[in-house]
């Protein structure tokens, strides 16, 4: 039997091992951001994105994750000419970041989609709006999420 | 047959936008949990929703499981004529799941 200061040598050796060290914490951080930028390129195909136009409502606090009410307003005339084409919605901290794409065209009268995410742990949610002239337009919200979604236990 | 509700008015005068609200009977199992044995669940989700009016498309969405369950989508649209809205709902496993609305335009 080891006594406790030779486990902690050993805990130390392993902590400071890099090899070790990787493995136990891969960078999920890191993967989840690539994973939302992908989302991100998949959606604009590379064009820029700017700031503004795009209204994203979600409650700044969260309480449960499981369902997050969250609504896309773009400012947008919504004629024949000058209309949102589609609209994205993405977390950054969830398993997989999309939350949902609408399309929509100049019939919809008002540029407004509603639904509920599930948000798995306190980051920024991006909304990304296209519109018929090619640009894109996004709005970040951070919120803080007191119980994750994705947490809860399975079916028994 | 899964339980659906849609919202849509009555009637509505020509040319007013007008919401539509909808919700799908559905657990949207992510994919990513597992059973106290350890297993994953495997993902069961609604992937797709359309909304036509009078045969025409005006509303699609994809949904991806950050979805919550039983998924709420509203969206709006200019009530250009009397006729009806078709809803439908495809998923995972062969779900299917459709309904219509009248509205009356004045």
């Amino acid at each position: 039997m080891k006594t406790r200061r030779e486990f902690l040598l050993l805990a130390c050796a392993a902590a400071a091992s890099p090899a070790v060290h990787a493995q136990l914490t891969p960078n999920i951080v890191a993967l989840r951001k690539a994973a939302l930028e992908g989302a991100v390129r998949k959606v604009t195909g590379g064009a820029q994105l700017r700031p503004g136009r795009v209204k994203l409502d979600l409650p700044p606090l969260i309480e449960n994750g499981n369902s997050v009410p969250l609504t896309v307003t773009v400012q947008s005339p919504m004629t024949a000419a000058d209309h949102v084409k589609a609209i994205h919605a993405s977390t950054e901290k969830n398993p997989q970041p999309n939350i949902i794409s609408a399309w929509l065209g100049p019939r919809a009268g008002r540029a407004s989609v509603t639904t509920r995410a599930r948000i798995a742990d306190t980051g920024t949610v991006t909304a990304i709006a296209q519109l018929s002239d090619g640009s894109f337009w996004s709005d970040r919200v951070d919120v803080v999420v007191t119980l994750s979604a994705c947490l809860e236990d399975g079916p028994t | 047959m899964a339980r659906v509700i849609v919202n849509v008015p009555a009637s509505a005068k020509r040319g007013e936008v007008i919401e539509i609200r909808t919700l799908a009977g559905h657990d949207m199992e992510t994919g990513f949990r597992r059973t106290q044995t350890g297993e994953l669940v495997p993902r069961d989700i609604i992937t797709k929703f359309t909304c036509t009016y009078n045969g025409e498309e005006i509303f699609r969405a994809d949904l991806h499981p950050a979805i919550a369950a039983n998924p709420l989508i509203a969206f709006t649209t200019i009530a250009t004529e009397s006729g009806t809205l078709e809803f439908h709902w495809t998923g995972d496993h062969g779900f299917a799941a459709s309904q219509t609305a009248a509205i009356t335009v004045v």
